[in-house]
């Protein structure tokens, strides 16, 4: 009992003011890309070949966040001259296009769905669907359970079944394997419901992209309502895209 | 073993100097191997100038490697030895090739083969996962069974479960994998060299830098390229993070399972922290963007160190308090001792890896048998309870959690600076073979490359050490409370995707 005590004393209150205070993450965390679009054409030509995802546009020189991973190649081959990627956390959009970006988003609380704010802002319970990724998605999203960010406290939760849940919140490139349970879980949701993407795997395919032994992208299968860019998603970016949306 | 090749972790080999058996010559050289104590680390076909092959790279304190030419039908090693039993399924999964007698010849990931040839299972794949699967029954009046998954209730990865019980005993676990398969070892023989390494680091998430080390180094091998040591060190700093983070988070989770929240609760955001750690390395929690063929990407600086040694000073004594609250709770031991326990005898049989294996008193531990990196310089870790059961495999991992901080408490001590990176695509030596094995936070993850006459990857192999380990939940749930399941499974916290790939 002693040890519990002393234990809690040493463990202190532990819980993030985010969203009421801003937080600052490391400088050399890979948030939203900035582009220079005075950059010369021949680099971005580069940056766009070199591009493992091929994410990147050479024309019109936007990068699509559903396609990126964040993995920094770009920024290193320009010299930062073409892509800069800043800590800006906040990713989440409310359509597929608005993905494809120099640097800019809309913001995602005035294109959310207004009924869903209505019915959801109180209280949202998702599914959580884990179909085909690598589980760095799902270990990222299990951590907003953590006393550090207590999603709970923002009347959100993660359930077990569907049947309690407003809406599915999908992860991995639905593998051809989880197709069919993804379809079961999200028809066994009532309506109304919500869809949310979360990862460049759920939006696009990700890494696994050109297999054939995925689906690729969610809204081929099921309309999608937030999309949450990252690979895996920072557990601040699904956070702001959860109370942008929804609150 | 007369007919086996001796080679190195990361040794470049002309595919021409390794052992060409006949098929008999191979199976009983491999059986020889297996009986006398050695353990597999690959075994696989592989198709050349439209011919089925077979290769194998096996290890006692040694590795070694041989192939054959594949026959369409052979006799099973697994009737003879266990060892076999998984890559012998993958076999008939991935090249249609049969091992006949095999006991337990059922699929691995669900998907065609990729040779055309008749499926073995019978399986039309337009229809869904699972097939024609023969579950394993048990008849009776008093028995049921539990089917759990593949959406199982926490955000955990899909897997199907089959529980044949009696009353709240487990006669027998079954465990159908393959939700997760999205083709990787095809992608990797198919695409540019540019994905490979983001291949890689989605192999198995938490196991990003185990997976892209592995990538990094055959790469290394077949190019000819050379890493200066301060890459070495952060590379092995990387390595060392993530299998804190995990264990610590595992650690909190089999506390939780044990109905004894605190812990749960401070080492959730304890493991946090150390993700943290890896993003101040490389700008990314799980290590992407770092591990690349030639070096890392982002240097190690004075910054970063500084950083690094703060966090690790105030975090330490942290996680020791923690790990003493948990390990000194009745309430909690009561619920590790003697539960879920797989004796040696039949962790050396199925070849149990990691800290599965070492708690069950297989020392094994590559980073000292077969050193990459640093590894060669660092001093080895030892365990002290090895009963095979849930305590064992968390006391395992509390201790590799002290290890692992001195290691990288000794490597922050270096001076040696990596170089910055260039990235540029590396051009591989052809027709040869190279393996490469790193201790991964769940054990020995190896990859094996093949190249052809022109350089390109004819081959490309991954093994996860969930590969061998799933079997080893299944056997520690023999005879247990079906109610202990969560425990036994955290215990083991098994990759699925890294199953599936």
């Amino acid at each position: 009992m002693l040890k519990v005590i002393k234990n809690r004393l040493e463990q202190g209150y532990r819980t993030s003011k985010y969203p009421k205070e801003p937080i600052n993450l490391y400088k050399r965390f890979r948030g939203l890309p900035k582009v220079d679009n005075d950059c010369d054409g021949a680099l971005v030509q580069r940056c766009a070949d070199a591009c493992p995802q091929e994410a990147i546009d050479a024309v019109t020189k936007q990068i699509d966040l559903g396609r990126c991973v964040f993995c920094g190649l770009c920024e290193t081959l320009s010299e930062g001259k073409f892509v800069c990627f800043t800590q800006n956390f906040e990713m989440g959009t409310a359509s597929r296009d608005d993905l494809f970006t120099c640097g800019d988003l809309p913001a995602l609380a005035e294109h959310s769905k207004k009924h869903f704010k209505k019915l959801f802002g109180r209280s949202l319970q998702l599914r959580q669907i884990s179909a085909g990724g690598c589980n760095a998605c799902e270990a990222d999203i299990n951590v907003l359970n953590t006393p550090f960010f207590d999603l709970s406290r923002f009347g959100i939760q993660f359930v077990a079944s569907p049947r309690h849940a407003d809406g599915i919140h999908v992860t991995g490139p639905i593998s051809k394997n989880m197709r069919q349970a993804t379809l079961s879980t999200y028809e066994a949701v009532p309506s109304p419901k919500v869809v949310i993407a979360s990862g460049a795997c759920a939006i696009s395919g990700g890494p696994f992209y050109g297999s054939d032994e995925i689906v690729g992208d969610l809204n081929s299968l099921i309309p999608v309502d937030l999309y949450i860019p990252g690979c895996p998603p920072h557990p601040l970016t699904t956070l702001h895209a959860l109370l942008n949306y929804f609150k | 073993m007369a007919e086996l090749l001796e080679i190195k972790n990361n040794e470049r080999v002309q595919r021409a100097a390794i052992p060409h058996l006949e098929f008999a010559d191979f199976r009983q050289e491999l059986l020889d191997f297996a009986v006398a104590g050695g353990q597999v680390v690959q075994l696989f076909a592989y198709q050349d100038s439209g011919l089925l092959k077979l290769l194998a790279v096996l290890r006692n304190d040694k590795l070694y490697v041989a192939g054959c030419d594949a026959p369409d039908t052979f006799a099973s090693l697994t009737v003879e030895s266990e060892k076999f039993h998984m890559f012998e399924r993958e076999i008939g999964e991935q090249y249609g090739l049969e091992p006949k007698g095999h006991p337990w010849l059922k699929m691995v990931r669900y998907h065609a083969n990729y040779t055309g040839k008749k499926d073995l299972f019978g399986n039309d794949y337009s229809q869904d996962i699972p097939g024609n699967y023969p579950y394993f029954t048990v008849d009776g009046e008093t028995v049921h069974e539990v089917a759990v998954g593949p959406v199982h209730a926490g955000i955990i990865e899909p897997g199907h479960f089959r529980f044949q019980c009696c009353g709240e005993r487990v006669f027998h676990l079954e465990i159908q994998l393959g939700y997760q398969h999205r083709g990787v070892e095809k992608l990797l023989q198919s695409v540019p060299f540019k994905r490979l390494p983001i291949i890689a680091e989605t192999i198995a998430g938490d196991t990003t830098i185990g997976h892209s080390l592995c990538q990094a180094q055959a790469i290394e091998s077949l190019a000819c390229l050379k890493i200066d040591e301060g890459a070495g060190i952060v590379r092995s700093i990387a390595l060392e993070l993530e299998r804190i983070a995990n264990h610590v988070g595992d650690l909190g989770a089999l506390s939780l399972d044990a109905a004894f929240n605190p812990p749960a609760a401070y080492f959730g955001r304890i493991r946090g922290d150390y993700l943290n750690l890896s993003q101040i390395l490389s700008g990314n929690r799980f290590g992407r963007g770092l591990v690349r063929p030639g070096g890392v990407t982002k240097i190690m600086g004075d910054e970063q160190k500084g950083l690094l040694i703060d966090k690790l000073t105030e975090l330490t004594p942290q996680v020791e308090h923690v790990n003493d609250l948990i390990f000194s709770a009745p309430s909690v031991l009561a619920r590790f001792e003697n539960t879920g326990t797989v004796n040696y005898a039949d962790a050396e049989k199925l070849g149990l890896v990691g800290y599965a294996g070492r708690a069950c008193g297989l020392a094994y531990d590559a980073r000292v048998a077969f050193p990459t990196e640093v590894y060669a310089g660092l001093p080895a870790n030892t365990n002290h309870k090895t009963d095979g059961d849930v305590c064992s495999r968390a006391m395992v991992r509390r201790e590799e959690i002290i290890h692992s901080t001195t290691l990288i408490n000794t490597l922050l001590g270096k001076t040696e600076e990596a170089k910055s990176y260039i990235p540029e695509i590396p051009k591989l030596a052809p027709t040869s073979f190279v393996v490469s094995i790193n201790e991964g936070w769940r054990g020995e993850v190896s990859h094996c490359i093949l190249t052809d006459t022109d350089g390109k990857i004819l081959r490309y192999k991954v093994k996860d050490p969930s590969f061998h380990n799933w079997i080893g939940l299944a056997l520690a749930l023999r005879d247990e409370g079906i109610s202990d399941f969560p425990i036994c499974n955290k215990s083991f916290n098994l990759s699925y995707c890294g199953f599936d790939l």
